[in-house]
């Protein structure tokens, strides 16, 4: 962030958020913590990372600039400060980053004065953590077709059905949940809801990922009884709703915290070194002319993705305000995955030791990062359905559904 | 020093940049390049292609002062920096514009490194309406500048320049030359005795390229032999960043021109386009371009602020540039189908006009390696 730009508020805020992480900065756990948020399993870790959260809220580096009867701090222009301060700080990462990249974006847009008021303050201070059950055993990229049913009696909706690929569904208190009221209408039948997880009809069952880790879940909703106060947005609202929450998801939202995370640079800076540092037949790979373009090559994409992200700010240069923000969680979760893939080649054979062995290089982090790395292409819209909304809402071609 | 956000794209910039693309929006260069092609096309009999430009085009551009962006006020231009320049440069490539602008852009940079009084002559004339253009390659086509054919002495040129983009449309040149003491650049014109000018048979539809031979050619000293590999590679940034925004632009109109093509061009009853098949090869041109697009902005900016960066920005807007040129005219060929092979399609003559581009001044593999040199 250029900081000639700044007014004097953003200048001192800046300053403040600089001083403060350094200052608050926590001392680092007793077993290192996963590598990224989805993956938190242990109880020890939850703690922690609930408090790092509340700690940070406190500071108002959290909802900074949203209205105070929200739980917000109700300033103007500052979080984008915040939000790149903690991103540059490399702190721990916000547990609860459902919460405050998907409900809080979605109930801004959608939810009554009501639900705002009740659910948004909770997710700043991670009292209440979210998970999302959106995905199904049946309802993958076309995630329309979920069959979860919804079925109003009186006052009441009773939900049944299943969820898959639930991140933190182990520790939530509330899920964002899409069933469906109505069979006969593919996009229109869908309705939204808040659901809570303590509700004795669900069932919330690990699933392990190839990586050995578990962090996500399946979840099983049988006669759960869902007070109608808990609808966002009309009935059969609920996929234009969803839309929304995945917008944000793919990172061309508003934002209310960083979720902090290494950036490309950062691991594109590591891996270089990491080429530097690797002799293999008497010379550094990086001095290998065809190892070297291979790596500059990728330099390039992640000094691209910053810049693709300082001009989609330039009404003028930005081809459109979507165009470049749509793109976003394809090169991302691409770029993170092919850096990952040269690391395993710089480091040739010695990548096949894994995260528990004493001569693993980095502890085995280029391994398990790149299995990792699948969660950025398949989730949240797999590169392949990103493609086809690129083609479709950037580009003008015909849906293929 | 630290860049501006916003690339240094001004209110002013924006205008110029529109302006020019309505005025080229206009004109049609394409349509206007066409006759000129008329019997050219047999690669095996075809005739020796004049360096087409419209003059009139030219002279309108000259009277609208886009020749002088780039000339300093002092010297009686307009005294902007590359950011402006390659905002023009964006729309040559988006039009494939036959042009002297585009050479006398590389010239006017090249010029504002060296600093003598015979560069500010040159600049000055180039404010006054006159064409130039750069002479620095051997025959080997080696952007190392101790690889040139030439050789000064006695105040005259002896050898070969090749490879020398635009050379019909050009008034003067700025020549590599070495002598004793090292390589200087020195000033001819197109049209005195002792340079012959031989046009070369080129795939290129949109540009012409000849090897200019020297015959003691009187040429003015622009740069002392000594200083001007210097000069050449303090002004390599700047030739960089204009040739990966040719490339931007023309890779633009690629993209634009293959989408609609995929709404319209039905088969199996649907647009070609419903097919991901297809669909996604295109989204695949955007994604690239537009990473494209953005080095190229921020190479721009950072030789007009950031000149320490400018060289590393540079390379990575060129590298990035090549590629993508590689990659939209396969696919804008491909995806077209058997019409994108004909004569008859544009697709064709950006095809061509994007290969060429992808070499100049060093492909991907080249920049990278310089690339590697820096970080």
């Amino acid at each position: 962030m250029s900081e000639s730009r700044l007014n004097n508020e953003q200048q001192e805020f800046q300053e403040f958020c600089r001083r403060w992480l350094i200052e608050n900065r926590p001392e680092p756990t007793k077993t290192p913590l996963p590598q990224a948020a989805y993956e938190v399993v242990d109880e020890d870790h939850r703690i922690y990372l609930c408090d790092w959260q509340a700690k940070c809220y406190e500071a108002e580096l959290i909802a900074t600039d949203l209205p105070k009867e929200y739980g917000g701090h109700g300033h103007t222009g500052l979080q984008q400060i915040a939000s790149a301060e903690v991103r540059r700080a490399k702190v721990p990462y916000f547990i609860n980053w459902i919460g405050l990249g998907m409900t809080v974006p979605t109930l801004l847009a959608h939810g009554s004065e009501e639900q705002k008021k009740t659910f948004l303050p909770p997710i700043f201070t991670a009292e209440h953590i979210w998970c999302q059950g959106f995905s199904e055993p049946g309802a993958g990229s076309d995630l329309a077709s979920l069959q979860t049913s919804a079925e109003k009696q009186g006052d009441l909706w009773v939900i049944n059905g299943s969820k898959v690929w639930t991140s933190l569904g182990h520790f939530a208190q509330w899920m964002l949940l899409l069933a469906r009221n109505d069979k006969q209408n593919k996009y229109g039948g869908i309705t939204y809801f808040l659901a809570p997880m303590d509700h004795p009809g669900i069932t919330v069952n690990p699933i392990h990922k190839m990586t050995g880790e578990s962090g996500f879940n399946e979840v099983f909703l049988d006669q759960v009884e869902i007070g109608d106060h808990l609808r966002v947005d009309e009935i059969g609202a609920g996929w234009k709703v969803a839309m929304s929450t995945l917008t944000n998801e793919r990172g061309a939202g508003v934002g209310v915290g960083a979720v902090a995370g290494e950036s490309p640079k950062l691991v594109m800076q590591q891996v270089i070194d990491l080429a530097k540092g690797t002799i293999r037949n008497g010379q550094s790979v990086w001095d290998d002319p065809i190892w070297r373009d291979r790596l500059i090559k990728m330099y390039e994409r992640t000094e691209a993705a910053i810049q693709n992200a300082r001009r989609s700010k330039v009404k003028a240069l930005n081809g459109g305000a979507m165009r470049i923000p749509l793109q976003g969680k394809v090169t991302g979760s691409e770029i993170s995955q092919e850096l990952h893939h040269l690391a395993l080649g710089v480091l040739g054979l010695k990548s096949s030791l894994y995260t528990r062995d004493e001569n693993a290089a980095d502890d085995g982090k280029w391994a398990l990062g790149y299995m990792n790395t699948y969660t950025g292409t398949i989730s949240g819209g797999s590169s392949e359905i990103q493609r086809n909304i690129l083609g479709e809402r950037i580009l003008g071609m015909p849906k293929t559904k | 020093m630290s860049q501006p956000k916003d690339f240094g794209f001004s209110e002013d910039i924006s205008m110029l940049k529109e302006t020019f693309a309505r005025f080229l929006t206009d004109k049609k260069p394409i349509n206007m390049l066409r006759p000129s092609l008329e019997g050219t096309e047999d690669p095996y009999h075809g005739s020796i292609r004049t360096g087409f430009y419209d003059e009139e085009t030219w002279q309108q551009m000259v009277e609208l002062g886009w020749h002088a962006v780039a000339v300093p006020e002092d010297n009686g231009g307009i005294g902007m920096g590359l950011v402006a320049a390659v905002a023009l440069a964006e729309e040559i490539g988006q039009f494939a514009l036959s042009t002297p602008l585009s050479a006398t852009l590389q010239a006017c940079f090249l010029l504002r490194e060296i600093k003598s009084s015979a560069a500010d002559q040159l600049l000055t004339d180039i404010a006054a309406g006159e064409s130039a253009g750069l002479a620095i390659h051997g025959e080997q086509g080696s952007l190392e500048t101790d690889s040139t054919d030439v050789t000064f002495a006695d105040g005259t040129l002896t050898g070969t320049a090749w490879y020398v983009t635009d050379a019909q449309k050009l008034d003067h040149f700025i020549v590599a030359a070495a002598s004793d003491n090292g390589v200087g650049l020195f000033r001819v014109a197109s049209n005195q005795p002792g340079v012959s000018l031989h046009p070369d048979r080129i795939v290129d539809l949109t540009r012409d390229q000849a090897h200019l031979v020297f015959h003691q050619a009187r040429a003015e000293t622009l740069c002392e032999p000594g200083k001007g590999e210097h000069c050449l590679q303090a002004a390599l940034p700047a030739l960089l960043t204009l040739a990966a925004a040719d490339i931007a632009g023309a890779a633009e109109w690629q993209l634009q021109t293959t989408a609609e093509y995929a709404k319209v061009r039905q088969q199996f009853d649907r647009p070609i386009g419903f097919f991901q098949a297809v669909k996604h090869p295109i989204v695949d041109m955007m994604i690239q371009t537009d990473e494209t697009r953005s080095l190229v902005y921020n190479a721009a900016c950072a030789f007009d602020y950031d000149k320490e960066d400018a060289l590393r920005c540079a390379h990575l807007a060129k590298s990035n540039a090549s590629d993508t040129a590689s990659l939209s005219s396969q696919r804008s060929t491909q995806l077209h189908g058997g019409i994108g092979f004909t004569w008859e399609a544009d697709i064709q003559i950006y095809h061509k006009r994007q290969i060429h581009s992808q070499f100049l001044f060093g492909d991907g593999t080249w920049q990278r390696k310089k690339l590697a040199e820096l970080i």
